[in-house]
C-alpha cells in the first residue's frame, strides 16, 4: 500500500466535515454552491476507494494508523474491505445528490443546513472506515448531533418530539455497546475491532456482549418491536433529512451486526439465530401490513423501510442455520444479500423519500388522499415514481429485486416456511407500495390543486435520474457490488464458522 | 528540607491581594473597573508561576505539611484559568448590578488562595486550612447580595451546613489523628500499613471524613443545600461555586483516601460507589423535573459529581487520573454554560428560568452554539470532551469490577441527555419569547467562544488534558 492510497479514507472523512464547517461560516448566498462542490470533491475523492480496490483479499485496504490516545491505547485506524467500502461509495453519492434536493427548498438558513449534511456525511464515511472501537463509537455517536439539529430545525409540526424521541432512543440503544466495548477491552487490552474479532470469550461473556451489541445496532437499523422512533423522525424530518435516514444512517446498523456482533461473538450469535430470525420475519410480515394501512405517504415508506431492513437482518442471521448445514456459500449468499439489500435500499429509499419531497413542495401535504391523477399534471415525474415503486416492490431489473432475491434463495436453504414468510414481501411490498402509486400517481385528477401541479424541472429530473440510473444498474449488473464484497464476506462466513470456545 | 519557593504562587497571591484589598479601598466609585483588571492580573501571574512549576520533581516544605507535584501543579493552573474566566464573564453582571464588586473580586481571589493551598497540602490540618479558606469566602460570596432576600436565605443555609460538614470532617480527621499519633499524611499512611490493630480508630474516622467530603462535593444523600445555593446566590457567585471548588474537592478527596488512607480502600471504596450511584440516579432523575435552570444545572452538578466519584472507585492509577480529568473537564464546561447565562442576564433581567433560554439561536447565535457545546458535553456524546471523560471514568469502574456502577451511569447518562436535550430544543427549536438585541462585550465574547471551542478542540485531541491527569498519577 503506498502513502497517497493510505490518506484517502481520512480526505473522505474530513473533506466534507471541514467543508460543511466552512459552509456554514460561508453565509446564505454562496453556501448552496459551495456545499455542491464540497460533495463532489468528496465523492471524487472517494472514487479510488472502489476503482483502486483490491477484489482478491479480504484484508483491509486503504488503512492509515496513527496513535490518537495512547494513555488510552485509543488509535485513528482507518481501513476499509468489500464490506464497508460499498457502504462509502453509497454515502458519497448519496450526499451529492441531498445538495442538489436542497438547492431551493430549503429557504430557513441553508448555510446551516447543507454544512449539517456535509458534517455528517463525513461522520458516516467515518463510521464505516474505523477499525478503532471507540472511534467507530465516536464517529456513530456524533452522527446524532447532526440530525438532531436538522430534524428539529427544519422539521414538520412534531419535531421536537420526533428528534429527541429519535436522539434518546439511539443513545440508549448505544451506550450499552459502549460498556460491551469497555468490557472487551479489559478481556482483552484492545480497541482494534480485528482484535477484538480474534479474542477468546466465554459462553456467558458471549452473551451479554451480543445483547449490548443488540441492543445498539437493533435500535439503529431497526427492528422489530424497537422500530418506533423511525416513522415519528421520518415523518418530521425535512426530505433530505429522511432521505440520508433511510439511504445511510440505518445501514449503520446492518453494518455493525456484520463488522461487530457476528465475528465478535459468533456463538452467541448462532445461540440467538432463532430470535433474531423470529424478530426479522415479523418486522418483514406485520410491518409489511402496518405499511398497508397507512395514509401518510412518509410513513409507509419508513414502515417499508423496516420491512426491507428486516431482510437485512435474516440475511445476516440465517447465516447460522446454514453453517449448521455445512452450506457455505448458502451463508454468504445470505450475507452478500444482506449487503446487497443494504445498498440497494439506500439508492431506492432515498428516491421514494426524495419524490414524496417534489410533491410536499408543491402541495404540502404527504396525505395519500390529498393526491389523485398526479400523472395526468405531472408525466415525468409520475414515471419515476412508478419506476421507484417498482423496484422498492422488488422489481427483477432493478436493485430492489436483487438483494431481496438473494436472502428468500439463502432462506430455501434453511426451511421452507422462513422462505415463505420471506417471500411474502414480494406480496406485500408489491402491496402497499403500489396501492400508494395508483391513490396517487394514478387515476383521474382529484382535486384542483392536483389540477394546478407543474412538472418536475431540471434539477428535480437530474436527481431523480442519478437515482434511477443506479437503481438500474445495479438491477442489472449486480456484479458490480457482489464481487467487490466476496472475498470479505468469504472470510467472515470462515471466521464464524469456527467457534470460540 | 524547607523549599520555600514552590509556594511561591500562593504567596504571591496571598500578598498581591491584600495589596489589591488595600489599594480598592481607596478607589473612587468611577474607578471600581480597575479592581477587576488588578484582580485579572494577579491571576495570570500567578498562573504563569504555576504552570511553570509543572513537571518539577515532586518536592515538599514547611516539614512536609506542604507539597508540589504534577497533580497539584496542573490542577492549580487550571483552578487559576477558571477562576480567570470566571472573573471576566461575571464582570458585567456584576456591575449593572452595582454588587460590591471589588469585594466579589477579593473573595474570589482569597478562594482562590484557599483552592490552592487544599490542591498542595499533604498534611490533614493544612488541608483543613485551605478548605476553610475557601468555604468562608464562598459564604460571603453568596450573601454578597444584600438586598436580596432568596441570597441571604441561601448564604445562611450554606454556612450552617457547610460549618457542620467542615465539623464532620475535621472529627474524622482528628479520629483519625487518634489512631495514628500524625496528621502528615504520608505518615498516615505509613502507620496504618505498619500494623492492623491502629486501623479500627481510622475506619471510625474514615466515616466522618467521607460524610464531610460528600457534603463539600454535594455527594447525595449530602446535596440538599446545592440547589438552594445554586437558585439563590448571585448567578455570577454560582459560577464561581459550580466551577473551580470541585476541582479543589477532588484534589482533596486524593489527598485524603489515595495519599493518606489507602489502606482502608475497601471500605471507601464501597462508601463512594454507594454515594456515586445515588448521586447518579438522583441528580439526573430530578433535574428533569426542573424549569429553573440554575436548579437543573445544581442537579446536575450532582449527577457529575456521582461521575468523578466513580473514577475513584476504580482505584487504580488510571481511575484517578479519569477523574481528574472528569474534574478539570466538568469545571470549563460548567463554565462555559454559566458565562452563557450572565451575557443573558442583562438590564436587570435573570436568565433563571428555562423559557430564557427560547429562540436563543436567532438572538445570538454565537451564544447559544456556546452553550449547546456545553450541554452535548455535559450530555456525554461525542466528539465533545465530555464524552472522554465519561469514557474514562467509565472504563475505571469497569476495570475495577463494579460493573454495575457503570451500567447505572450509562444509563442515567441518557436520562440525563434528555434534559440537557430540551435546552439545545428551547435554543435552536422554539421561536425566541424576548426580541430585544444580545450584545457582549469584545473581551468577553472572545472568552466565551475560546471557551466553547476548547470543548470541540480537546473533544478531538482529548490528549492534550489526559497526558497530564495521567501523568500526575504515574
Amino acid at each position: 500500500m503506498t502513502d497517497s492510497s493510505s490518506i484517502i479514507l481520512s480526505l473522505t472523512i474530513w473533506i466534507p466535515i471541514l467543508g460543511g464547517l466552512m459552509t456554514m461560516a460561508m453565509g446564505n448566498a454562496k453556501s448552496r454552491p459551495f456545499a455542491l462542490g464540497v460533495s463532489v470533491l468528496t465523492l471524487l475523492v472517494s472514487l479510488p476507494l472502489y476503482f483502486g480496490f483490491d477484489k482478491t483479499t479480504a484484508a483491509m485496504q486503504f488503512t492509515q494508523n496513527a496513535a490518537w490516545l495512547p494513555g488510552f491505547d485509543i488509535n485513528y485506524t482507518l481501513g476499509v474491505d468489500g464490506i464497508s467500502m460499498p457502504l462509502i461509495i453509497l454515502t458519497t453519492l448519496i450526499n451529492v445528490i441531498v445538495v442538489i434536493s436542497a438547492w431551493e427548498v430549503i429557504k430557513d438558513r441553508p448555510a446551516m443546513y447543507l454544512g449539517s449534511f456535509q458534517i455528517m456525511t463525513g461522520l458516516m464515511i467515518g463510521v464505516f472506515s474505523s477499525l478503532d472501537a471507540i472511534l467507530f463509537y465516536i464517529f456513530f455517536e456524533a452522527t446524532l448531533i447532526p440530525m438532531f439539529l436538522i430534524i428539529g430545525i427544519w422539521g414538520g409540526p412534531n419535531r421536537v418530539y420526533a428528534t429527541i424521541k429519535f436522539f434518546l432512543y439511539t443513545f440508549l440503544g448505544s451506550v450499552f455497546m459502549l460498556i460491551a466495548l469497555i468490557y472487551l477491552y479489559t478481556e482483552g487490552q484492545t480497541f482494534s475491532i480485528l482484535g477484538m474479532h480474534s479474542l477468546e470469550l466465554g459462553e456467558k461473556q458471549q452473551f451479554w456482549i451480543f445483547l449490548a451489541f443488540l441492543v445498539a445496532f437493533a435500535v439503529k437499523i431497526p427492528m422489530w418491536p424497537v422500530h418506533t422512533w423511525l416513522p415519528d423522525a421520518h415523518v418530521e424530518a425535512p426530505t433530505a433529512g429522511s432521505a440520508v435516514l433511510a439511504a445511510i444512517m440505518l445501514k449503520m446498523g446492518g453494518y455493525g451486526f456484520i463488522r461487530f456482533s457476528l465475528p465478535i461473538t459468533p456463538d452467541a450469535s448462532a445461540r440467538m439465530d432463532g430470535f433474531m430470525i423470529t424478530i426479522s420475519l415479523i418486522a418483514i410480515v406485520y410491518i409489511g401490513f402496518v405499511a398497508l394501512a397507512q395514509r401518510d405517504m412518509k410513513k409507509l415508506i419508513a414502515y417499508s423501510s423496516i420491512s426491507h431492513m428486516g431482510f437485512v437482518t435474516l440475511g445476516i442471521f440465517i447465516a447460522f442455520i446454514l453453517i449448521g448445514k455445512g452450506d457455505s456459500a448458502g451463508v454468504a449468499l445470505g450475507i452478500e444479500g444482506a449487503i446487497m439489500q443494504m445498498i440497494s435500499h439506500g439508492f431506492i429509499s432515498a428516491a421514494m423519500f426524495l419524490c414524496v419531497g417534489v410533491l410536499y413542495d408543491r402541495m404540502h401535504s404527504r396525505e395519500i388522499a390529498d393526491y389523485g391523477g398526479v400523472m395526468n399534471t405531472m408525466p415525468y415525474f409520475g414515471a419515476f415514481m412508478i419506476f421507484f415503486s417498482m423496484a422498492n416492490a422488488g422489481l427483477p431489473g432493478t436493485s430492489g429485486f436483487v438483494g431481496e432475491f438473494m436472502v428468500i434463495l439463502a432462506s430455501f436453504k434453511t426451511n421452507f416456511w422462513i422462505a415463505f414468510l420471506a417471500a411474502l414481501t414480494l406480496i406485500l411490498g408489491a402491496a402497499y407500495t403500489l396501492w400508494m402509486v395508483k391513490r396517487v400517481i394514478l387515476g383521474e385528477i382529484a382535486n384542483d390543486k392536483v389540477a394546478a401541479l407543474t412538472d418536475i424541472n431540471r434539477r428535480e429530473f437530474w436527481m431523480l435520474s442519478l437515482l434511477a440510473f443506479f437503481v438500474l444498474l445495479l438491477g442489472v449488473l449486480p456484479s458490480l457490488v457482489t464481487s467487490v464484497m466476496h472475498a470479505s464476506v468469504e472470510n467472515l462466513v470462515q471466521h464464524i464458522s469456527i467457534s470460540k470456545y | 528540607m524547607d523549599n520555600l519557593q514552590i509556594a511561591t504562587p500562593e504567596i504571591f497571591l496571598l500578598t498581591a491581594t491584600c495589596v489589591v484589598l488595600v489599594v480598592g479601598l481607596f478607589l473612587k466609585r468611577e474607578q471600581l473597573h480597575l479592581n477587576y483588571w488588578m484582580a485579572q492580573a494577579v491571576l495570570v501571574v500567578t498562573m504563569i508561576m504555576t504552570t511553570s512549576q509543572i513537571g518539577d520533581e515532586p518536592m515538599s516544605a514547611f516539614s512536609g505539611a506542604y507539597g508540589i507535584d504534577t497533580m497539584s501543579a496542573s490542577l492549580k493552573s487550571w483552578i487559576l484559568a477558571i477562576v480567570f474566566g470566571g472573573f471576566l464573564y461575571s464582570r458585567d453582571y456584576l456591575s449593572e448590578r452595582k454588587i460590591a464588586r471589588s469585594e466579589y473580586y477579593m473573595l474570589g481571589l482569597f478562594g482562590t488562595a484557599g483552592m490552592m493551598i487544599m490542591v498542595s497540602a499533604t498534611n490533614m490540618l493544612t488541608i483543613y486550612l485551605g478548605l476553610e479558606l475557601l468555604a468562608l469566602s464562598l459564604y460571603a460570596m453568596v450573601a454578597l447580595y444584600r438586598n436580596n432576600s432568596a441570597a441571604s436565605e441561601a448564604a445562611m443555609k450554606y454556612f450552617v451546613l457547610g460549618a457542620l460538614a467542615s465539623g464532620m470532617l475535621l472529627y474524622g480527621i482528628s479520629m483519625v489523628y487518634g489512631a495514628t499519633g500524625t496528621l502528615h499524611l504520608n505518615v498516615v499512611n505509613e502507620v496504618l500499613a505498619g500494623g492492623n490493630e491502629r486501623s479500627v480508630g481510622a475506619r471510625f474516622g474514615l466515616v466522618f471524613i467521607i460524610v464531610g467530603l460528600a457534603f463539600k462535593l454535594g455527594a447525595v444523600p449530602f446535596h440538599m443545600w446545592v440547589p438552594d445555593v445554586y437558585d439563590g446566590a448571585p448567578t455570577s457567585v454560582t459560577l464561581f461555586i459550580s466551577t473551580a471548588p470541585k476541582i479543589a474537592a477532588f484534589a482533596m478527596l486524593i489527598r485524603l483516601l489515595v495519599d493518606g488512607l489507602p489502606v482502608l480502600h475497601a471500605d471507601w471504596q464501597q462508601m463512594l460507589s454507594i454515594l456515586a450511584a445515588l448521586s447518579v440516579i438522583v441528580g439526573n432523575l430530578v433535574a428533569i423535573a426542573q424549569t429553573n435552570i440554575k436548579r437543573m444545572l445544581a442537579y446536575s452538578t450532582i449527577s457529575h459529581v456521582g461521575f468523578l466519584l466513580m473514577g475513584i472507585v476504580g482505584v487504580s492509577a488510571a481511575g484517578y487520573s479519569a477523574s481528574m480529568f472528569y474534574a478539570i473537564v466538568y469545571a470549563f464546561t460548567t463554565l462555559a454554560a454559566f458565562g452563557v447565562l450572565l451575557a443573558l442576564s442583562r438590564d436587570g433581567y435573570e436568565a433563571v428560568e428555562l423559557t430564557d433560554l427560547a429562540g436563543l439561536g436567532k438572538r445570538n447565535v454565537l451564544l447559544a452554539g456556546v452553550m449547546a457545546a456545553a450541554m452535548i458535553s455535559l450530555a456525554g456524546v461525542p466528539p465533545l470532551v465530555g464524552f472522554y471523560a465519561k469514557l474514562s471514568v467509565l472504563k475505571a469502574v469497569i476495570d475495577g469490577g463494579y460493573m454495575w456502577l457503570g451500567i447505572i451511569g450509562v444509563f442515567m447518562s441518557v436520562v440525563g441527555a434528555f434534559y440537557y436535550l430540551r435546552v439545545i430544543k428551547l435554543m435552536f427549536f422554539d421561536d425566541p419569547i424576548v426580541q430585544t438585541e444580545l450584545e457582549t462585550a469584545t473581551d468577553v465574547t472572545a472568552g466565551l467562544a475560546v471557551n466553547g471551542l476548547a470543548l470541540l478542540v480537546f473533544g478531538i485531541m482529548p490528549g492534550l488534558i489526559m497526558g497530564v491527569c495521567i501523568a500526575a498519577f504515574a
